[in-house]
């Protein structure tokens, strides 16, 4: 046990030694603490926020619209409210991660341009901040499903949380490297990317259950159902449903769907980073 | 040779100036461009090579690149053309304290700015001690540096810095942060990391202050690389060229003497408006004749040979001798004397100035002076480091330095 310990620590201490590393770390841990510092609540705060949507999206659809939820396949939860928020707290990882992730560079001028250091640090170090947020917004969301009906089973399901929450965030973290780069050199992108994550939020289901869409399929003879399965947003926060609301792993070719999407976004992302980063110093 | 920290080869960069600065995606697709700019090259073809261990001064106007060299040494800035190498762990020491988060704490940020320095998590935690005596924000450490005064948020920001102890330190204009006691605290610690054999760069205006403190320096003129070598040469020719900057930046077409401010440029170490040129300076002693070399205690003459092409009013004629480092021994004009001279009239002609006793150890100096008119307003003509002479030993003797100040020893009081 404390060899096992001393072990740990000794891993801990060699990566801390690397210096891209602990950057990485120092600047991860500054978001952490400095993003709830002036307000009263702190922390809480990441749980009030989603609680407040999922509020207004139950009030809406559910009370309003009376949109029924599908009933969960191994944990036959059957609550609208439960749905959404199984949906909404990773679509708040998803648009909050680009959101914040695009202006990491830019946000951080300052430092660009007085000190060299690795830049693909600051977007990596915003995004890994907000996972750590998400995983704890996933830890309440977990166990509020479980006391609201779902039993104690939930547990024997969290482990598959985790490699969805690493594509997860190799997705958001692609997609920020690019945004963050455009945005140094095309200040547009903040308000088309803020657009567009309104349009993205209906188009991955995460107020109305797939069988509306499905309906609307039907009525219009449109594809709408392929644009959903196609769009990794629907993918990925539809995983996170499998797991949390239905108490069932996701499907084979949802795995690789997400596998494709979160490896090409990283990759493609670093690559883009990688050409544009350099002169971005002078454009800023 | 000693080898070097740093190897410049070939490096230019350049700088978009954008005409009509429109980062929109529309018009760039609009357009089939992004928006249209002029290229400004802040460097041309530099080569440089900066020895280990060495302090090395980059000089130069404002705009003269030599901030976007040091950047590009940084790595911060990328150059278009050519390639930087250096040898060993850099830091540049830019801006003190970026990075800090006013909402953490004064620890939370040392940690903080240590890392994005490059510093590991046990080497800060074995500095912070050190760190925190020297920035002198002990009692704070522990508050948000939001709550710091602005001495102390740079204080700690330097105080980091300088305890990263890289093997190479880029410096742009710190040198002068805090109050005189901390200043003199920074200066014992680039003493240290000049004893450790740690290379130096610093880019700065301060032209005497670099003198004493560099070995060699380089000297930038709009993007090129004018002069590089033994710091004292290279700030001497800096000293002469900016004035012929001042020069060749007056508007085209501006009349370049009469009005005072244009200044002509004669010949090398000259410039001034020019009404009245210095032909040369002589020392004369009482033995007659111009000599190259006096004695400590000599009465010496210097003589100021000029010729006068229009008529100057009230001239003032300025003296001064320096010692081989640069450094200014002695300096006098006659607006501070009681001697006032007549309007000076075309012509040639000379003045003297009067030594009873040179008061100069031994050493190699240089003499230089000028004419200036309106009350020193305006320079008619200086001739800089005109003239080298030596001192050889004479009466009195003295033990060390520079002057002799005809002391003696006297009133030994002892076995109280």
């Amino acid at each position: 046990m404390a060899s096992d310990r001393a072990g740990t620590l000794s891993l801990r201490e060699s990566l801390l030694k690397n210096p891209t590393l602990n950057l990485l770390a120092n600047l991860t841990l500054r978001e952490i603490k400095g993003q709830y510092k002036k307000t009263v609540l702190g922390r809480v705060w990441s749980l009030l926020n989603p609680l407040a949507n999922i509020a207004v999206y139950s009030l809406v659809f559910g009370i309003l619209v009376r949109a029924i939820p599908p009933i969960g396949t191994n944990s036959g939860l059957h609550s609208f409210a439960l749905w959404v928020a199984c949906g909404i707290i990773p679509w708040g990882f998803i648009a909050t991660g680009t959101a914040l992730g695009r202006g990491a560079l830019v946000d951080n001028s300052g430092l660009l341009t007085k000190v060299f250091f690795p830049r693909f640090v600051l977007p990596t170090s915003t995004i890994l901040a907000l996972a750590s947020t998400f995983l704890t917004e996933l830890a309440a969301l977990s166990l509020f499903v479980g006391l609201a009906g779902g039993g104690p089973r939930i547990l024997l399901r969290l482990p598959v949380l985790i490699p969805i929450v690493i594509l997860n965030t190799a997705f958001v973290l692609g997609l920020s490297l690019i945004l963050s780069v455009g945005m140094v050199y095309f200040g547009d992108i903040q308000h088309i990317w803020g657009i567009f994550l309104q349009l993205w939020l209906y188009a991955s289901g995460i107020v109305l259950p797939l069988s509306y869409v499905q309906v609307a399929q039907d009525h219009y003879h449109f594809p709408f159902v392929l644009i959903f399965e196609l769009n990794p947003g629907f993918q990925f926060v539809e995983a996170y449903r499998n797991v949390l609301y239905d108490f069932a792993v996701p499907s084979l070719t949802r795995w690789l769907v997400m596998l494709a999407w979160g490896v090409a976004a990283l990759g493609v992302g670093a690559l883009v980073f990688r050409k544009f980063s350099g002169r971005i110093v002078e454009e800023l | 040779m000693k080898s070097s920290a740093v190897v410049v080869s070939d490096v230019s960069k350049s700088f978009r100036i954008y005409r009509d600065r429109n980062k929109s995606i529309k018009a760039t697709v609009l357009k089939g461009s992004r928006a249209k700019y002029d290229e400004f090259w802040a460097l041309k073809d530099i080569d440089l090579e900066i020895g280990q261990g060495k302090t090395f001064g980059l000089l130069g106007n404002n705009g003269s690149g030599k901030s976007t060299l040091l950047k590009c040494i940084a790595q911060i800035l990328e150059p278009n053309k050519g390639s930087i190498a250096h040898v060993g762990r850099m830091a540049a020491m830019l801006e003190v304290g970026s990075g800090f988060h006013p909402e953490l704490s004064g620890r939370d940020n040392v940690y903080l700015n240590g890392a994005i320095l490059g510093m590991s998590k046990a080497e800060i935690d074995r500095k912070f001690d050190s760190i925190v005596d020297f920035s002198g924000v002990a009692d704070f450490i522990d508050q948000p540096v939001k709550n710091y005064s602005s001495g102390m948020y740079v204080r700690l920001g330097f105080a980091v810095s300088i305890h990263v102890e890289p093997d190479i330190l880029l410096v742009d204009e710190v040198l002068s942060v805090g109050d005189m006691a901390f200043q003199e605290k920074c200066t014992e610690k680039f003493a240290d990391l000049r004893r450790d054999g740690r290379t130096v760069v610093v880019v700065s205006h301060a032209v005497e202050q670099m003198r004493s403190f560099c070995d060699d320096a380089a000297w930038l003129l709009k993007g090129k690389l004018m002069g590089v070598g033994p710091a004292n040469d290279v700030i001497n020719e800096y000293a002469d060229q900016a004035h012929n900057v001042s020069q060749h930046n007056a508007p085209a077409g501006s009349p370049s003497d009469g009005t005072g401010t244009g200044e002509k440029v004669h010949a090398k170490g000259h410039y001034g408006s020019g009404e009245a040129t210095i032909d040369k300076f002589e020392l004369v002693t009482n033995k007659g004749g111009e000599v190259q070399q006096v004695r400590t205690g000599d009465p010496v003459t210097i003589r100021m040979h000029f010729t006068c092409h229009e008529t100057v009013q009230k001239p003032i004629f300025g003296f001064h001798i320096e010692h081989e480092s640069g450094f200014l021994v002695w300096g006098h004009n006659n607006e501070q004397s009681e001697w006032t001279s007549p309007p000076m009239n075309p012509g040639k002609g000379s003045v003297d100035l009067v030594i009873p006793s040179f008061p100069l150890r031994p050493g190699v100096f240089r003499i230089g002076g000028g004419i200036t008119t309106d009350r020193n307003a305006k320079t008619v003509d200086a001739f800089l480091r005109a003239l080298t002479f030596s001192v050889g030993s004479g009466e009195p003797f003295e033990s060390v330095g520079v002057a002799v100040m005809h002391s003696h020893f006297d009133n030994l009081v002892q076995g109280q």
